[in-house]
């Protein structure tokens, strides 16, 4: 942990929403603290707020209650101060590539002669060289996903939170994805929040996972990942590895068993 | 099993399972083997060959209908005197007039409608509850028969072009607001969500976004606006006009002329068939811009 204030802290951040049947509580107030340059997940079952959570720090929800601070600085409802990578790749089918990945760049008022000699090099390094002037719909998913990261690594925030960005490609492209996801956070060097379902995957890529629980949503246990870096496929089989695994597993199956009662026997 | 007898194969399978089923009823019943029925396609020369003779028998019996006296040359006219009408229509009559006073107001109203209905459809993203407020009346306006509106509009605009575009513009507005505003309220709200994240304001989530989602929309009914616009403007001429291919079709009627109502409908329709095509080839080369 640095001494210095950590890059993105959400402090007792609850979410409510008012329902017709009544107030349903998302999040339970959440206390997270992330220092620079670290990589965490959030796993946790479906329904358990992990987008919430998202959307309350890209600005795009107001919190019940609790603040987000970014630097330090309070940054509760506001946007444009965090990269935001939606689960589906939103690439816009009448934009090339290359104009898709500018797009943060253009919303900030870059000029696009500027923003386009910045974004090429990227793409050429990062697996895209000669899809840059094609247009989305010529590209397999796991280029999208490519192009949709690269899109949010331009916009040029120190903190990107990433929703579940490889949760539709096959077993093979999501491997491939992740070697590639480490270069780029090895590269760039950015403070990543990351949510997914695959519990291996989590472990596989962080610093530190938090697993979360339903109803409300909070976050039931943090485990540390002390796996050495860089991370070979190998080290998904060491048995540091497999403990780990077991233990968040056993966080989620206990969490799933809590709430559904009838479930015992499973 | 529950097999219907449909088809020939389906029952032949239906009657081997009645046959596996009952083996002291064994007896091997013949099956029917058929092909696969196969059409042969005519070559392109054929079909346009039979076409346009199918379209020369139908002339060549109507000319010798009405010579023989089976057609009534009175009411139905004849080939051969369209023919000569027609000639005669192009060389001493006014027939570049109307078709360019038709034209004009078909081009106006079809340009001044769809731009200010995609306008009108577009700004109901900017407030819900102006999108609300205002679609009741939008409803209305569409279920109202514009067209019956036409005289009206001849009283307030006079018997000039003006009247003409503003039928036509009356008939296509409505058609491209409902459709601009069904692509507004398509909109992906992941997609106005990715936009805030990056910091985007209204504006750019409007320009950037919105306007080119909404395209394909918009152009899905030009061709649709482009019919629309020519019937606005010839209900418009047969109302009150002095110049135009609908009023052309109202004179040659009422002075039994009818040699020069073919010859004009001739010509309209030889107008529409043009701007149909113009618009549809306008609609794939904008398609292609837009990649959807």
């Amino acid at each position: 942990m640095s001494s210095s204030a950590p890059k993105l802290c959400v402090a007792d951040v609850s979410m409510t929403f008012k329902m017709p049947t009544g107030a349903f509580h998302a999040l339970a107030p959440i206390t997270l603290s992330i220092p620079q340059g670290r990589f965490v997940s959030l796993i946790g079952p479906s329904g358990c707020g992990k987008s919430t959570i998202f959307n309350i720090i890209a600005g795009l929800l107001e919190p019940t209650s609790g603040r987000v601070l970014i630097d330090g600085v309070d940054a509760t409802g506001t946007i444009g101060r965090v990269g935001y990578m939606l689960q589906k790749d939103l690439l816009l089918p009448w934009r090339t590539v290359l104009d898709n990945t500018i797009l943060g760049m253009e919303i900030q008022h870059v000029p696009l002669r500027a923003a386009r000699e910045r974004a090429l090099p990227l793409l050429h390094r990062y697996g895209l060289a000669g899809f840059e002037y094609l247009y989305p719909n010529a590209l397999s998913g796991g280029m999208r996903q490519r192009a949709a990261l690269l899109r949010t690594l331009l916009f040029d925030t120190d903190v990107i939170l990433l929703d579940e960005p490889f949760g539709a490609l096959d077993a093979q492209t999501k491997l491939k994805m992740q070697e590639w996801l480490m270069q780029l956070w090895g590269d760039f060097g950015k403070t990543v929040l990351f949510v997914t379902h695959d519990v291996e995957e989590a472990i596989y890529l962080s610093d530190e996972v938090h697993v979360m629980g339903t109803r409300p949503g909070r976050i039931i246990a943090t485990i540390p990942v002390p796996l050495a870096r860089p991370r070979v496929r190998g080290s998904t089989l060491s048995p540091d590895f497999l403990v780990i695994k077991e233990r968040c597993l056993e966080l989620l199956h206990l969490d799933s068993t809590a709430s559904e009662p009838v479930n015992e026997a499973a | 099993m529950t097999v219907q007898d449909t088809t020939p194969t389906v029952g032949a399978m239906a009657s081997i399972a009645r046959v596996q089923a009952k083996p002291e009823a064994a007896k091997p019943t013949a099956r029917t083997v058929r092909r696969l029925p196969v059409q042969k396609d005519w070559p392109t020369w054929a079909l346009i060959a039979t076409q346009i003779g199918i379209l020369a028998g139908i002339i060549a019996l109507w000319e010798i209908g009405a010579r023989a006296g089976w057609i009534d040359a009175f009411f139905w006219s004849q080939p051969s005197a369209i023919f000569n009408t027609l000639v005669i229509f192009f060389t001493t009559g006014d027939a570049w007039t109307d078709i360019g006073f038709t034209f004009r107001s078909t081009i106006f109203g079809f340009l001044i409608g769809t731009t200010a209905g995609s306008l009108f459809g577009l700004s109901f993203w900017w407030s819900r509850n102006y999108a609300a407020v205002v679609q009741p009346y939008i409803i209305c306006l569409e279920s109202i028969p514009k067209l019956a509106l036409a005289p009206l509009i001849v009283l307030v605009f006079g018997i000039g072009l003006p009247s003409k575009v503003a039928v036509a513009t009356a008939l296509t507005l409505v058609v491209s607001t409902l459709t601009t505003y069904a692509g507004v309220k398509a909109l992906d709200a992941d997609g106005e969500k990715l936009f805030y994240s990056l910091g985007a304001t209204r504006m750019q989530v409007f320009r950037k976004l919105v306007v080119p989602s909404c395209m394909p929309w918009i152009i899905s009914v030009l061709r649709v606006n482009i019919g629309l616009a020519l019937t606005g403007a010839i209900v418009g001429e047969f109302i009150a006009s002095q110049h135009g291919l609908g009023r052309a079709i109202l004179y040659a009627g009422q002075t039994y002329d009818i040699a020069l109502v073919w010859v004009a409908v001739l010509v309209l329709s030889t107008l529409a068939v043009v701007m149909y095509a113009t618009v549809s080839w306008l609609e794939a080369w904008l398609r292609k811009g837009v990649r959807q």
